[in-house]
């Protein structure tokens, strides 16, 4: 360490090794926050449902999802992403995975909420499958950290089904 | 000539020049240095001083909950720590070394190395060797 830039990039690697480790430690420190989240789903409304023109079945839906969630929150979160998923069999999979809707939250003040809205995205079936079909909704959350390890999870509700005949 | 454009001349004739010289002077006898156990004493300054600052700027943190604070002590201590140990402070100089003068250095010249016969021997006895392979 004999002169000005040698110190200084010294000074600079060694600090920038420091703050690594220590965003290593924040991340691992996430471990142990236990998160206990609750969700509701509520399907209102079922606008339509129809078999699309030589094509697959189709359903529009109206829900009323309610979540608290503030529990995911760490202070090495930087938001939550969350998504409501429609899961069900049929004979040719034995799983169906649907996306219907989705939504980041940016904070923990927002992360208890209640939200009216019909599907964001289509539920398309591949096939004619959808006529009576029982199926379970899912509330997926993926915590996005500020530094580190992502953490996934869900909340499976099931009973929901859907109508025997076309609307 | 001023120190500053003489310092310029030697390093554009390829002449190695330290950077330290090159800080804005005003007056020739601004040339500050570090002597080696100032040297020392600022490499364990640096590296206890930042790893004090990580320590709090975790542990500040963590306790409140806050991530942006975390990296804002940390950056504060950082640039503190540079303050202190980059710049050639005087407290880095108490035991400096003290050169011979040039004149010193005539009286005593550097002794001359000798080559002995017994090593030219020795080679041709290698060369030998290696041509009969």
């Amino acid at each position: 360490m004999h002169s000005f830039g040698y110190r200084l990039n010294g000074l600079l690697t060694f600090a920038v090794t420091i703050l690594a480790l220590m965003c290593v430690i924040a991340s691992l420190s996430d471990n142990l926050n236990i998160p206990s989240p609750s969700a509701e789903i509520q399907i209102m409304n079922i606008n339509w449902f129809q078999k699309q023109p030589k094509g697959s079945d189709e359903v529009s839906l109206r829900m009323n999802i309610s979540a608290d969630l503030q529990s995911l929150f760490t202070w090495n979160t930087k938001q939550v992403f969350i998504f409501v998923a429609a899961e069900y069999e049929t004979r040719k999979n034995s799983l169906n995975q649907v996306s219907l809707w989705d939504a980041i939250i940016p904070a923990k003040e927002r992360a208890k909420f209640w939200i009216r809205s019909s599907n964001k995205y289509r539920f398309v079936d591949h096939g004619k499958n959808l006529r009576g079909k029982e199926f379970n909704l899912t509330l997926h959350w993926h915590v996005m950290p500020k530094t580190g390890k992502m953490f996934a999870d869900k909340i499976v509700m099931s009973g929901y089904s859907l109508p025997e005949e076309y609307i | 000539m001023s120190y500053f454009t003489q310092n310029s001349l030697l390093s554009f004739l390829g002449y190695p020049v330290s950077l330290q010289t090159f800080l804005p002077l005003s007056a020739p006898s601004l040339h500050f240095t570090m002597d080696w156990q100032g040297q020392k004493l600022a490499e364990q300054i640096m590296q206890i001083m930042l790893l004090v600052f990580a320590v709090t700027a975790f542990v500040a943190g963590y306790v409140l909950g806050s991530f942006q604070m975390m990296v804002l002590v940390y950056a504060g201590g950082v640039t503190l720590t540079g303050l202190i140990t980059i710049p050639n402070w005087p407290f880095f100089n108490r035991h400096p070394l003290n050169w011979l003068d040039p004149s010193e250095a005539e009286k005593h010249p550097k002794p001359q190395v000798t080559v002995s016969s017994k090593k030219k021997g020795f080679k041709r006895h290698q060369l030998v060797f290696y041509y009969c392979r």
